[in-house]
C-alpha cells in the first residue's frame, strides 16, 4: 500500500480544466435540479389516501418500501462503488452528488409514509421488504456486481439497469394513481425522483459507452453478452415481483409492458439497441401522460392533431438567440 | 419557401427535392443513432463550440435533443442556437423533430417546441432517446410525405 500512496499526488479538482465536458453539463443539471421532500405538500394527499381500499394501501406501501431499498443500495453501495473507476476527478464529484440524491430519495419515501401511514403499517412493510424473495433477489443480483474487485464496466451496466429499469415496476403505481387523480402530490414527488434517476442512468450509461469504445472487439462482445444476460436475469425476477404485487389489482400485464419499455430505454442509455419489440412495449397512454404531463405534442407525423401545427412553446429566456 | 435541389443536380432526378437532415447529438449519441437508422443524407452540427456547420443550401429538417433543467432552461443545445442564428439556415428550415426522455416530465422534448415557435416551423415529431422501430417507421414515412409536398409546391 505504501508504494501506491507514494506515487499518487493528491490533486485539487480544477473545474476550469475539463477532460470531459459532460461532467460539468451533468453536474450543472443535477445541482440545478436539487430538491428535498419538504418542497412537496404531501399532506394534501391525506384525503385521497383515505379513499384507497386496504389492499391498495398495502400495495402502495410495499411498492414504496421496495423503491426505498433500491435507493438505499444506490446511496450506500452503488454510487460509491463507481468512484474508484472514475476516469476524471469531475466524474467522482458528480458521483458524490448522485450518491447524496439517492439518500434524499430514500428519505422521501419515509416522508410519504409518515404523512399517510401508521407506524404499524410502515413496520410491516419494511419487514415485508426483508422477507420478499423477489425483492431480495434483485437487490442481491445488483450488489454482487458492485462488490470490490468486480469489472468496472460491468458495474456500470448493473448501475444503469438499476436506475433505468428496476425502479419502474415501482414507479408505475404512483403514475397509475396519478392518472386516476389520486395521490397527485405523491406523484409530483415521484416525478422528481424519476427525473433524477433519468440523469443518473444517462450519465453512467454515457461513461460506460466511453469505456466500451476503448475495448477490443472480443471484450466488447463479452460486455454486450453480459449486459443482455444480466437484463434477462433481472427481467425474470421483475416478472415474479410484478405478478406478486399487481395480480391482486389486475394490473400485471400493464406493468409488464412498462417494464419492456424501460428495459429498452436502459439498453439505449448503454448505447445498445432495444430488445423488446414495439408490440409488447407500447405503454398505456394514461401512464405516459402521467410521466410527462403538459408535454403532449400535436405533431405532424403522428397525424394526431391537425397537420402542420406550429408548436406552442414555453417562453425562452436564453440570451443566445439572436432573432 | 423555395425548394432547391440540395444535391446540385448530381442525380438524374434534378427536379426532385431532397429533404436533408441536420442534427445535433452530444457524445452520448442517442440522436446520432436515431439519424443513422433513417438512411437519409444528414449533417451533424459539430459538438465543439469553435466549429460550425456550413449553411444548408436546400430545405432540411432539424433533429434536436433536449437538455432542459427542471425549469425548462437550456433546453436547446447552444450549438443548435448558434446554427439557427444564421438567417439562411432558418430560411431553409422546414420543420423540427425533437428527441428527449419522458422521464423529464413536462420538459420532455421541449427543445422541439421552442425551435418550432422561435422559427415558425411545425414540430414534426417527438421521440425518446434513440427512438423505437415505430419511431423510425413513422419518421421515414413522414419525411417522405413532407418531401412530396415540398416537391409539389416548389414550382
Amino acid at each position: 500500500m505504501k508504494d501506491v500512496t507514494e506515487t499518487l499526488i493528491p490533486r485539487a479538482i480544477n473545474w476550469n480544466r475539463l477532460e470531459d465536458e459532460k461532467d460539468l453539463e451533468v453536474w450543472n443539471r443535477l445541482t440545478v435540479n436539487f430538491w428535498l421532500p419538504e418542497k412537496v405538500p404531501l399532506s394534501n394527499d391525506i384525503q385521497s389516501w383515505a379513499t384507497l381500499k386496504d389492499h391498495e394501501k398495502d400495495l402502495t406501501i410495499r411498492v414504496f418500501t421496495g423503491l426505498t431499498l433500491l435507493d438505499t443500495i444506490q446511496n450506500t453501495v452503488g454510487a460509491p462503488a463507481l468512484m474508484p473507476d472514475a476516469v476524471t476527478p469531475h466524474e467522482e464529484a458528480v458521483l458524490t452528488n448522485i450518491a447524496f440524491m439517492e439518500a434524499v430519495h430514500a428519505r422521501s419515501y419515509s416522508s410519504i409514509f409518515s404523512t399517510l401511514c401508521s407506524t404499524k403499517q410502515i413496520d410491516e412493510a419494511f419487514r415485508w421488504s426483508e422477507e420478499n424473495p423477489h425483492l431480495q433477489a434483485k437487490a442481491k443480483a445488483i450488489l454482487n456486481t458492485y462488490a470490490p474487485g468486480q469489472d468496472p464496466l460491468k458495474r456500470k451496466i448493473a448501475s444503469v439497469f438499476l436506475e433505468s429499469f428496476l425502479f419502474y415496476s415501482g414507479f408505475y403505481l404512483p403514475m397509475y394513481w396519478s392518472s386516476r387523480a389520486k395521490l397527485t402530490n405523491t406523484a409530483d414527488l415521484i416525478r422528481l425522483i424519476i427525473r433524477d434517476e433519468a440523469v443518473h442512468g444517462y450519465y453512467v450509461g454515457y461513461k460506460f459507452q466511453r469505456g466500451f469504445e476503448q475495448q477490443g472487439e472480443a471484450r466488447q462482445q463479452e460486455l454486450k453478452d453480459y449486459a443482455f444476460s444480466l437484463l434477462f436475469e433481472l427481467y425474470e425476477i421483475e416478472n415474479h415481483y410484478t405478478e406478486e404485487l399487481y395480480d391482486g389489482i389486475g394490473l400485471t400485464e400493464d406493468v409488464k409492458v412498462f417494464l419492456h419499455y424501460n428495459a429498452n430505454k436502459a439498453l439505449q442509455n448503454l448505447g445498445f439497441e432495444a430488445l423488446f419489440p414495439a408490440e409488447v412495449s407500447e405503454v398505456n397512454p394514461a401512464i405516459l401522460a402521467a410521466l410527462s404531463p403538459d408535454s403532449e405534442n400535436h405533431d405532424f407525423f403522428s397525424g394526431s392533431g391537425s397537420s402542420y401545427v406550429i408548436g406552442k412553446a414555453v417562453a425562452t429566456e436564453d440570451e443566445d438567440w439572436d432573432f | 419557401m423555395t425548394a432547391v435541389d440540395a444535391l446540385g443536380g448530381e442525380h438524374s432526378t434534378a427536379a426532385a427535392t431532397t429533404l436533408e437532415l441536420v442534427y445535433f447529438s452530444s457524445r452520448s449519441g442517442n440522436t446520432h443513432r436515431f439519424v443513422e437508422r433513417l438512411d437519409r443524407p444528414a449533417h451533424r452540427i459539430p459538438i465543439e463550440q469553435d466549429e460550425e456547420l456550413a449553411s444548408q443550401g436546400g430545405p432540411f429538417v432539424l433533429i434536436c435533443p433536449t437538455y432542459a433543467d427542471g425549469e425548462g432552461k437550456g433546453a436547446v443545445p447552444k450549438q443548435v442556437i448558434r446554427f439557427l442564428n444564421v438567417s439562411a439556415n432558418r430560411e431553409a428550415l422546414v420543420g423540427v423533430i425533437a428527441t428527449g426522455n419522458r422521464n423529464f416530465g413536462a420538459t420532455f422534448a421541449l427543445a422541439g417546441r421552442i425551435v418550432a415557435d422561435k422559427c415558425k416551423v411545425p414540430l414534426l415529431y417527438s421521440l425518446e432517446l434513440a427512438g423505437t422501430d415505430t419511431d423510425i417507421a413513422r419518421t421515414r414515412e413522414g419525411l417522405a410525405k413532407l418531401e412530396r409536398e415540398l416537391c409539389s409546391t416548389a414550382i
